[in-house]
């Protein structure tokens, strides 16, 4: 029964098989186009090299998409999370710009929980939009995507505010048992999440509203007040990663602060496996989904293709992606392939969606 | 007969989804004008079938044959270019359009290239007025009940004017007058040399109107017989697998006498409750053990009184009182918090999330009330949906298994299970045995019986009048929306008698006092 040649399409069928050779794929043309790419050193107990470079640069896409990934679980999306990036960002930096002294530890807490007690507010508000009022989720959260910048703006009053501290700077740039400190918070944060879901039986109750809002209704499932916490998660995440984002480069700029990060964070939950009509939700699938979308960015600087060419070549490869997950895509293209000898690969998957 | 020749053949099928060898071998034929039953018990293969031939799933081997020519349909939209129109088990009609435009849907009447909607909605009533459905084509489909929305994609189907006419459980939730119309209209299109596939659960049905029945079991063929060649038992028994027997249908008279339970303690009790637009106030008394019958044609208002006790709609008269106490029930949580369930009639998109498992469908009541922060312990979910699955005998017996690849018989077991769990007091069921076998169906009605025995009150809602009557000790008769009369299950009451009091709005004439 579990011969190779049985087991092979179980391989090659599964969700993040072609995410992950993708991904294989990207570190590999890396390494040709610059073999040192690989290498990790160990520099003064910290760990240094581009690989842990781009899982310190991902940390933030990784915090958004997870928040993401709950949001679209429940048949909705969040199209504000960059919008709360930057007010947290700029919450916190004007905070911390007004110490008298910068670098102290106290003012910098109180500068994060502050700013973080701003994103759970702004993830109310759109909760509220959603789940209370009944606004579509894509017109309520652009009302604060596209308000939320301008509130960044006011906070920072247009100007880009740099800090000088050393504790906020830790957060973007830092180490911890030689390891990049934003990995250390993007690992703790997606253990909260994955507990949270799948410890509980909040995940499943996400899934029912996701899949059938009016069924789960009658199933005496309290649909709102999932729904008003699946986007407090999400700004919750997005805040946190506001932190990252200012953290290293030490400044607030409400414009350009996680600017299109939205965009990013939906396509790392669709590569994950994750559908936007919302239901099953994967959050292995969505950090699978952000450090393509980051080695993605990554390679493309490293590789100095030009910023014209450079987004036409990441919607290509995302486009790729997409399209071979597709299983209507992958149906036509084994017809194609279909040798004379009967295909031995089971049944393949419903080709259209008619219910029992 | 045996002159001519099929207009569809089906040879050697088969059909395999992971874990389930759903069709196996299974040969089939069908003649031009005749009538010809696809039976089998739940989960046998007969939707699969049907989905295979027209092309909504792959095959994994075996040809079909349209008139002569070797066909290998993509899609139910080319089956339909070609002559094969469906029915599916599950209307999938699209609830967000009109009525006429989901009749005309991929067909829209057009003048000057543009889609012409007054001829549209005109021929789309007339279409309805055929079969005796008087609606407003302009509204969203979702807005009318399941059975008009199964009415109307039938009409869709027979005006598409095919060769093959398949229909799978078309009158799974329809009232004896709309099953008449369509065995009417069935008839009329057999005369006219359409070969009609039809799949159903009801005997009566398949000897009223068809000429030839195919019996799987398992996702193998057993048999193909002249109607007239195979008596009812002798095809239930073909259908089961075994000597029928082990099937005794339940006594008549089982269970509580229902004077008894009509003197013993009220549960809930509905004074002048209703809702505008909806249904008029009515006043009813559920007693513990007792189950209550609601009769009634097509959009009496059965369901309507059913989502009133549930919260399902918010009443906006009257009061309801539970236990001796008067409240509220302004939603389903408030309505689970007094124990009281509500099985809907729609399974499909009242009852069932399809991705999920059967063991999360199952448990999804029970853990909604518990709150999303105290898990149901996996023993304890394993416990009761082993249970259940095994008292329900739902097919394939595998817990993990996405809802939505059961058959649907199987999968209205599932939301029945997930009801159970929950220990309601008050049960209501609206349409319970809608697409289950008759096997199962028995096994679900002598539950029942045993469930009231032990105290809990069920609101029972069936197209099936016969059901109601063995079910009920107190039926409530509904009509325009109107609760017009109850009348207690006695030795003298029988479908003629609900028949009268539905046809004179529940002035009985020369019935016993
Ligand atoms: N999409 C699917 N994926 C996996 N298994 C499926 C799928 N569809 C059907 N099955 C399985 O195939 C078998 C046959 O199902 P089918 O729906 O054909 O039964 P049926 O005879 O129509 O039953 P019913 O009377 O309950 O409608 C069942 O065991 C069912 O679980
Ligand atoms: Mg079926």
């Amino acid at each position: 029964m579990s011969t190779l040649r049985s087991r092979l399409p179980a391989v090659t069928g599964h969700r993040l098989f072609w995410p992950l050779v993708v991904l294989v794929l990207l570190i590999a043309a890396n390494t040709v186009y610059r073999p040192s790419f690989l290498s990790v050193e160990l520099k003064n107990g910290h760990l240094y090299g581009s690989l842990v470079d781009i899982l310190r640069l991902s940390a933030p896409l990784i915090l958004v998409a997870l928040g993401m990934s709950l949001v679209i679980a429940t048949g909705g999306i969040d199209l504000s999370v960059g919008s709360v990036v930057a007010v947290s960002g700029a919450v916190a930096c004007l905070y911390i710009s007004k110490q008298p002294d910068q670098n102290s530890l106290g003012g910098v807490v109180t500068a994060l929980a502050l700013a973080f007690g701003v994103a759970l507010l702004l993830g109310v508000w759109n909760g509220t939009l959603v789940a209370v009022i009944g606004i579509q989720p894509i017109i309520a959260t652009l009302i604060l995507m596209v308000a939320g910048r301008g509130l960044a703006q006011l906070v920072t009053q247009g100007q880009i505010i740099t800090v000088n501290s050393d504790p906020y700077r830790t957060i973007g740039v830092g180490h911890l048992v030689g390891l990049p400190f934003a990995i250390i918070v993007a690992l703790a944060v997606t253990l909260l999440v994955a507990v949270l879901t799948r410890r509980t039986a909040l995940g499943m109750i996400i899934e029912a509203v996701g899949g059938n809002a009016e069924a789960s209704r009658l199933a005496g499932v309290r649909a709102r007040r999932i729904t008003l916490l699946v986007y407090v998660v999400s700004a919750a995440c997005a805040g946190i990663a506001g932190f990252m984002m200012t953290a290293n480069v030490s400044s607030a700029d409400g414009n350009a602060a996680g600017l299109w990060v939205e965009l990013d964070a939906i396509l790392a939950v669709v590569i994950g496996g994750t559908s936007l009509a919302g239901g099953r939700f994967y959050l292995g699938g969505t950090i699978v989904g952000a450090l393509l979308i980051q080695t993605l960015t990554t390679s493309v600087y490293a590789m100095s293709i030009d910023p014209q060419t450079a987004l036409l070549f990441k919607a290509v490869v995302v486009i790729v992606v997409c399209l071979i997950q597709a299983p209507a895509f992958r149906a036509r293209l084994r017809r194609r392939a279909a040798t004379p000898t009967p295909p031995t690969t089971p049944a393949e998957q419903q080709k259209e969606q008619v219910p029992a | 007969m045996s002159q001519r020749h099929p207009v569809l053949t089906m040879t050697a099928i088969s059909k395999i989804f992971p874990g389930v060898r759903a069709l196996d071998g299974v040969d089939f034929r069908l003649f031009p004008g005749e009538v010809h039953a696809l039976m089998g018990e739940n989960g046998a293969g007969k939707s699969t079938l049907i989905k295979v031939l027209t092309g909504v799933y792959g095959t994994d081997a075996g040809t079909v044959t349209l008139d002569g020519a070797r066909v290998s349909f993509t899609g139910p939209m080319q089956a339909t270019a070609a002559g094969v129109s469906t029915v599916y088990q599950e209307v999938n009609l699209l609830p967000n359009l009109s009525v006429a435009e989901n009749i005309f849907i991929g067909r829209e009447p057009r003048r000057l290239g543009v889609v012409d909607w007054r001829a549209m909605r005109r021929r789309a009533t007339e279409l309805l007025a055929r079969i005796d459905l008087h609606i407003d084509v302009t509204e969203l489909l979702g807005s009318y009940s399941l059975a008009v929305q199964q009415m109307v994609a039938i009409a869709r189907a027979v005006d598409v004017r095919a060769r093959v006419l398949i229909l799978d459980e078309p009158t799974s939730s329809l009232d004896a007058d709309e099953v008449a119309q369509l065995l009417r209209i069935m008839r009329q299109l057999r005369d006219d040399g359409i070969a009609i596939l039809f799949v159903t659960h009801f005997l009566d049905q398949v000897y009223g109107i068809a000429d030839r029945i195919t019996v799987l079991r398992n996702g193998r063929l057993v048999g193909e017989w002249p109607t007239a060649e195979l008596p009812q038992l002798a095809l239930v028994e073909k259908m089961i697998g075994k000597e029928l027997d082990a099937l005794e249908s339940i006594d008549a008279d089982a269970g509580n006498d229902p004077e008894a339970v009509a003197a013993g303690p009220p549960l809930v009790t509905a004074e002048g409750l209703g809702r505008t637009g909806s249904v008029a106030p009515f006043s009813l008394t559920i007693h513990q053990g007792e189950v209550v019958g609601l009769a009634g044609l097509l959009g009496s208002g059965r369901t309507e009184v059913a989502r009133l006790f549930f919260g399902a709609d918010r009443a906006d008269q009257g009061q309801l009182t539970v236990d001796g106490t008067p409240t509220t029930i302004r939603n389903p949580v408030a309505a689970i918090d007094r124990n009281i369930a509500f099985c809907s009639e729609n399974r499909r998109t009242e009852g069932l999330v399809g991705e999920l498992t059967v063991r999360e469908n199952i448990i999804l009541a029970m853990q909604a009330a518990r709150g999303w922060l105290r898990p149901v312990p996996r023993r304890r979910q394993d416990e009761l949906v082993q249970r259940w699955i095994e008292a329900l005998s739902i097919r394939p017996a595998n817990p993990d298994l996405p809802v939505r690849n059961l058959s649907g018989g199987n999968q209205q077991k599932v939301l029945l299970a997930r009801w159970l769990i929950t220990e309601p007091r008050l049960l209501i069921l609206d349409e319970p045995t809608r697409g289950i076998d008759i096997g199962a169906k028995t096994e679900i009605q002598r539950l029942v019986v045993k469930l009231a025995d032990g105290g809990m009150a069920v609101l029972f809602i069936s197209a099936e009048l016969e059901e109601v009557l063995r079910l009920s000790h107190r039926v409530a008769v509904m009509r325009d929306r109107q609760m017009v009369t109850q009348l207690t299950n006695d030795d003298t009451l029988d479908a003629d008698r609900v028949m009268n009091a539905i046809a004179s709005g529940g002035h009985e004439e020369g019935a016993p006092a």
